[in-house]
């Protein structure tokens, strides 16, 4: 019976996942037991008492107090095993350890932004040391979404108005998938990204390099890769689809309308501030959806992502 | 009474064909309001945890923006209310009592007041949307420095408002009784709706009683 | 009338009334005509309104879920985009709870059979039950406007800040839904009172069928949860008309409030839906067992135990929501003793198959495969009960999975027992057997293949409310949605076997399931008023060790005084006399 519980959970790979798998593992077992118990009373008592004739007599029983107390008390010991269990194993996962290493994440609809400690941002990218805590202080910038990593078994709702967090530890180098668990409107699906843990060493040589890494790129190439990193591809496509925003192809110096019927052509200073300051102008007929990316691009990278748009004609 | 067996054996037109008698229609009309009214209170109940949880929150609050509120009138809007609670129920008792003509003009006189009461809060509301303290995404008085005053008087405007509009529901059901008097439907046989809505209006009343204290005289 | 002070029983003549076996007049052919149907107070044939209006919602909601189960063959748009199919949850959800499931069993089934197992004439406030139906076609009216308008695309649970500032039309359904609420909560005052005030002489309270037990129960969570709902989505109304901002952050507001005020209503609702279930597989399981019903107190009780603990559990809801530890910890705990009478109950229910003559008619049939459903259900709500296991588990498709255990397993497959066992009650009529049994087999098959495969979906990570998914769920998604196709065939064919029924079934004897219910001792289809007579009740329900004779009385004199539900004795004499 173990074997349906592992088939059904994805691989463990953060250090409390052990607990919630044990007691999943645990429920799963005990509910099969009962549930297969039941299974064969229902068709046993089918069979054995069916209907033999129109006049069968029925003995009179209308209770019995041992048997009910027993049926009561049996499971009332097993879910005070399950409360108990699940309330430790909740409890490890509130309490981040004190040397957790911290990442602040942000959740705007639809994607995820890393702060790490030295200012850099990632979009859609966690990177993470392994072999060490890491407690992520979380909030979003719109509407509630929610952080969940089905293989360290972790996920907490991001609110606006608050700070939350959440804590894990993994111990194998690798990837995982982040899914967005509370819906939060069209693309509510497409709200994932990854979580990629890195040995202690490789992890502290990524992030100083990380924010460097694409300055020397040549800018059509930065741009686009730009465009991919930071998830503007799940609202802009570059090939004329309509997706939430406006497409990118043929945008360039194009005459535009916005929703107040102001016409405005799309020149560096309008793509510089449709970045930063989003909701700033709105294009007619789209809806004022866009995060801000103030603070997570910088000035070299707009240029890049325009030398790129250029290309899009 | 001087009514013989034969004049109350006519009086039974208001029978429902399923009760057996007029003593179960009475208790069931008067049961099914009672438990009307306990879904009232938990609908205001709903907007009282509003409250409870804002002001838990943020005391000071509800400190700051209840100076706002005419303490004077809201404390004759109570009196009003009180009185209309009185002249109910002695609309009611001349029901019991037969006597018509006082059961109509003790409703009058409570929709009298239920008016009076309405009045009232419209001059309220009026010197406050002056001010700008309008509900919700319109207020705009700038007389408070408590960053979340607009969701007190949120808090404020669906309380007195879902108050009002049962005040008015009163006055409807009351004119409605008034016109039924007249017909001379009701006798001390039967009154269960002079009852039944003197206990919804009674509601009425002890709902103002709790909003104004907990709005209009928090320090 | 001859009333003994010592032991405040009442003294009443009586004589048998035995049904008659083919009525010339009935209530379905005494008023005739559209306006007499659609101006009734008749409760059955309010009943019946309902049951055609559920119904009806029940083939939309349905219909939208086929659609959802096709969007999802593929990872990717398959045929429709992402707004549509998030406009098709949210209706597949919100027209499913709210019009069929909350008004389901009291509204429809409730309505027809509460008054017949009380053995009153009608329902306390006849006109008040038709105003609470023509306010449920007022609200599905303004939900349709809703859908004409843009529709919503929120999820059924409307949480702030998204639906404040969605662009989709969230005031029309909301407004609906608070129209809808008061015709749940009239439904439940009226049958508080009709419990309370008019049962016939002799139905004390440890004789009241178990059905009634559950709407009791049922109507008590539909008179103190609803007015909440009620000013929730007033309130989000007015935040999207006004701004007020106390759900919405953008205003200072917070929406884990908004969370809490909706939960304290919605979780005790799925015990509105469920609990009339229970009512209706007691009747059903003592019946085909014909045998006295097992633990008749523990039953009752723990349908009201359900009600109570019911409104204090709603924070299970939010583990992972940000409420604090202390709290998660009160609602888990709380959670945990909701599964105990749930448990007694399925106990009770096999216990008394022990030893039984068991007749394994339809909805027999259905009943067995709610037991188990449900207990699957019940089983992986301990799962997410549990709290570590909850925060990996929660808003996935193990809680899909899960509630639909709960809801079409359980209270589903309640109501399709109900409906195939008082059937013949309201139509005169029986259906195949055989073609009931075969569909009964189809819908089991179809449900656990659209179903089991969303547990291990569920457990494997995959999150509701998805659009797109990853690969590695392709094989589950195809193999529940041709689950639900068959789930679809099974439907088709309970409606072309019920129009059978209706239009060239057999004619239904008055008692054709030899039950000892109140219900059963009246002609079929029922008299206009019922009872002609007004009925005398000395056994229990379940005492199918009592000859059916002495479940036939009713009082011997035409005219009699009020004594709704008091104790009364019969002189044994009289009792025989036919």
């Amino acid at each position: 019976m173990n074997r349906l519980s592992e088939y059904m959970l994805p691989p463990a790979k953060s250090v409390t996942a052990e607990t919630t798998d044990a007691l999943f593992t645990f429920i799963n077992n005990t509910s099969l037991i009962l549930l297969a118990g039941i299974t064969v009373a229902i068709i046993y008592f089918s069979w054995k008492y069916r209907r033999r004739s129109d006049d069968d007599v029925t003995p009179v029983i209308s209770h019995n107090n041992k048997l009910e107390i027993t049926w009561s008390v049996i499971p009332l010991i097993l879910v005070l095993i399950v409360f108990s269990w699940g309330f430790s194993g909740y409890m490890d996962l509130r309490t981040a350890p004190d040397d957790a290493y911290e990442v602040k994440v942000i959740a705007k609809s639809w994607l995820w932004e890393f702060h790490y400690e030295n200012g850099y941002v990632s979009v859609n990218e966690l990177h993470v040391p392994a072999e060490r805590p890491v407690k992520l202080v979380m909030r979003s910038d719109d509407v509630l979404h929610s952080f969940y990593v089905p293989d360290y078994r972790v996920k907490m709702d991001v609110l606006p108005n608050r700070y939350t967090s959440l804590w894990f530890q993994t111990n194998e180098p690798g990837e995982s998938i982040i899914h967005c668990t509370e819906y939060c409107g069209r693309n509510h699906s497409n709200m994932n990204a990854t979580v990629f843990a890195h040995s202690q060493e490789d992890f502290e040589t990524w992030l100083e390099t990380a924010a460097s890494a694409d300055d020397d790129m040549d800018p059509v190439e930065r741009g686009e890769m730009l465009i991919t990193r930071n998830a503007c591809d799940t609202c802009h496509s570059a090939d004329g689809t309509r997706l939430v925003g406006p497409t990118f192809e043929g945008l360039w110096m194009s005459e535009r309308e916005m929703e107040d019927g102001e016409i405005v052509t799309a020149d560096e200073n309008y793509i510089r501030e449709s970045i930063l300051d989003p909701n700033a102008r709105i294009t007619a007929g789209y809806d004022p959806v866009m995060p801000s990316y103030q603070g997570s691009l910088s000035d070299s990278q707009i240029d890049a992502i325009i030398e790129y748009l250029k290309t899009l004609q | 009474m001087a009514q013989t067996s034969a004049e109350l054996e006519e009086r039974l037109d208001h029978l429902q064909h399923h009760f057996v008698d007029s003593d179960q229609q009475f208790d069931s009309s008067k049961m099914g309001m009672w438990v009307f009214l306990v879904t009232e209170i938990l609908t205001f109940g709903g907007l009282f945890a509003a409250y409870i949880v804002y002001r838990s929150w943020y005391p000071e609050l509800y400190l700051e923006a209840s100076t706002e509120l005419n303490a004077f009138w809201g404390t004759v809007n109570t009196a009003v209310l009180i009185g209309s609670s009185l002249t109910v129920a002695m609309a009611i008792r001349s029901a019991q009592l037969n006597q018509i003509k006082g059961l109509i003009i003790n409703l009058w006189i409570t929709i009298g007041l239920a008016v009076t009461f309405m009045v009232i809060k419209y001059f309220e509301y009026a010197e406050k949307f002056e001010k700008g303290i309008l509900p919700g995404r319109y207020y705009s008085y700038d007389g408070l420095e408590h960053e979340k005053a607009n969701i007190f008087f949120s808090i404020y405007y669906m309380m007195t408002g879902l108050h009002g509009l049962h005040v008015i529901i009163g006055i409807g059901l009351m004119l409605w009784l008034v016109k039924k008097a007249k017909q001379k439907v009701f006798h001390s046989g039967y009154y269960t709706p002079v009852e039944i809505t003197g206990l919804f209006w009674h509601l009425v009343d002890v709902i103002w009683i709790f909003l104004f204290p907990l709005l209009y005289l928090i320090d | 009338m001859a009333t003994t002070d010592q032991n405040k029983t009442k003294k009443v003549q009586v004589r048998r009334f035995k049904p008659e076996e083919n009525p010339e007049k009935h209530y379905l052919n005494q008023e005739k005509g559209l306006w007499a149907w659609l101006t009734t107070v008749d409760h059955k044939k309010i009943g019946l309104m309902y049951l055609a209006s559920i119904a009806f919602f029940f083939f939309i909601g349905g219909v939208l879920a086929l659609l959802l189960r096709t969007e999802l063959l593929t990872p990717a748009q398959t045929f429709i985009d992402a707004d549509v199919y998030n406009q098709v949850f949210t209706l597949h959800g919100a027209i499913m709870i709210f019009f069929f499931l909350v008004p389901s069993v009291p509204a429809a089934l409730g309505n027809f059979i509460l008054p017949l197992q009380l053995g009153c004439k009608d329902v306390a406030f006849p006109r008040i039950n038709l105003a609470s139906f023509y306010i449920y076609v007022i609200g599905a009216i303004f939900t349709f406007i809703s859908i004409t308008t843009g529709a919503v695309d929120t999820g059924w649970t409307f949480y702030t800040p998204y639906s404040a500032t969605t662009g989709t039309s969230v005031l029309m359904m909301t407004l609906g839904i608070f129209i809808l609420g008061f015709s749940s909560i009239l439904t439940g005052v009226n049958f508080i009172t009709t419990i309370h005030k008019l049962r016939a002489p002799g139905l004390t309270w440890n004789k009241l069928p178990l059905n009634m037990w559950a709407l009791y129960a049922t109507s008590i969570i539909q008179v103190l949860a609803t007015p909440v709902l009620a000013i929730t989505v007033l309130l989000l109304a007015m935040e999207r008309l006004l701004g007020i901002g106390i759900f919405d952050p953008n205003l200072g507001g917070d929406p884990v409030l908004y969370q809490h005020f909706f939960w304290f209503y919605s979780h005790p609702a799925v015990y509105i839906m469920i609990v009339p279930g229970f009512g209706i597989i007691s009747e059903v399981i003592s019946t085909f067992s014909r045998k006295i019903i097992f633990g008749y107190w523990a039953i009752a009780l723990s349908s009201l135990a359900i009600a109570f603990i019911g409104f204090l559990v709603w924070g299970h809801h939010m583990f992972t929501a940000g409420q604090s530890s202390l709290a998660n910890m009160v609602f888990s705990f709380l959670t945990f003793l909701v599964g105990i009478p749930t448990g007694i109950k399925i106990f009770n229910w096999l216990a008394t198959m022990y030893k039984g003559s068991i007749d394994m008619k339809t909805p027999m049939l259905y009943a067995m495969i709610f037991l188990f459903l449900f207990t699957i259900g019940g089983f992986t709500g301990i799962m997410l009960g549990a709290l570590a296991v909850d925060i990996h588990l929660h808003d996935t498709y193990y809680v899909v999975a899960h509630f639909h255990y709960v809801m079409m397993g359980g209270m589903v497959m309640a109501f399709l027992a109900g409906l195939h066992y008082w059937w013949p009650k309201m139509f005169g009529k029986m259906y195949n057997e055989f073609w009931a049994k075969v569909t009964a087999v189809v819908l089991f098959i179809g449900f656990n293949m659209t179903f089991l495969p969303q547990f291990v979906m569920g457990s494997q990570g995959m999150p509701r409310r998805y659009f797109n998914y990853i690969d590695q769920f392709q094989g589950f998604h195809q193999f529940s949605t041709i689950g639900s196709y068959i789930i679809g065939v099974a439907f088709l064919m309970m409606f072309a076997y019920m129009m059978h029924s209706l239009f060239k079934g057999k004619k239904a004897p008055a008692n054709p399931w030899g039950s000892r219910a109140l219900e059963w001792q009246v002609s079929s289809p029922a008299p206009l008023h019922n009872f002609d007579h007004t009925p005398v009740i000395i056994h229990g329900p379940y005492d199918y060790h009592q000859p059916m004779s002495e479940f036939q009385l009713g009082i011997a004199t035409s005219h009699n005084g009020h004594h709704a539900g008091e104790p009364v004795t019969v002189e044994k004499s009289v009792t025989d006399k036919v």
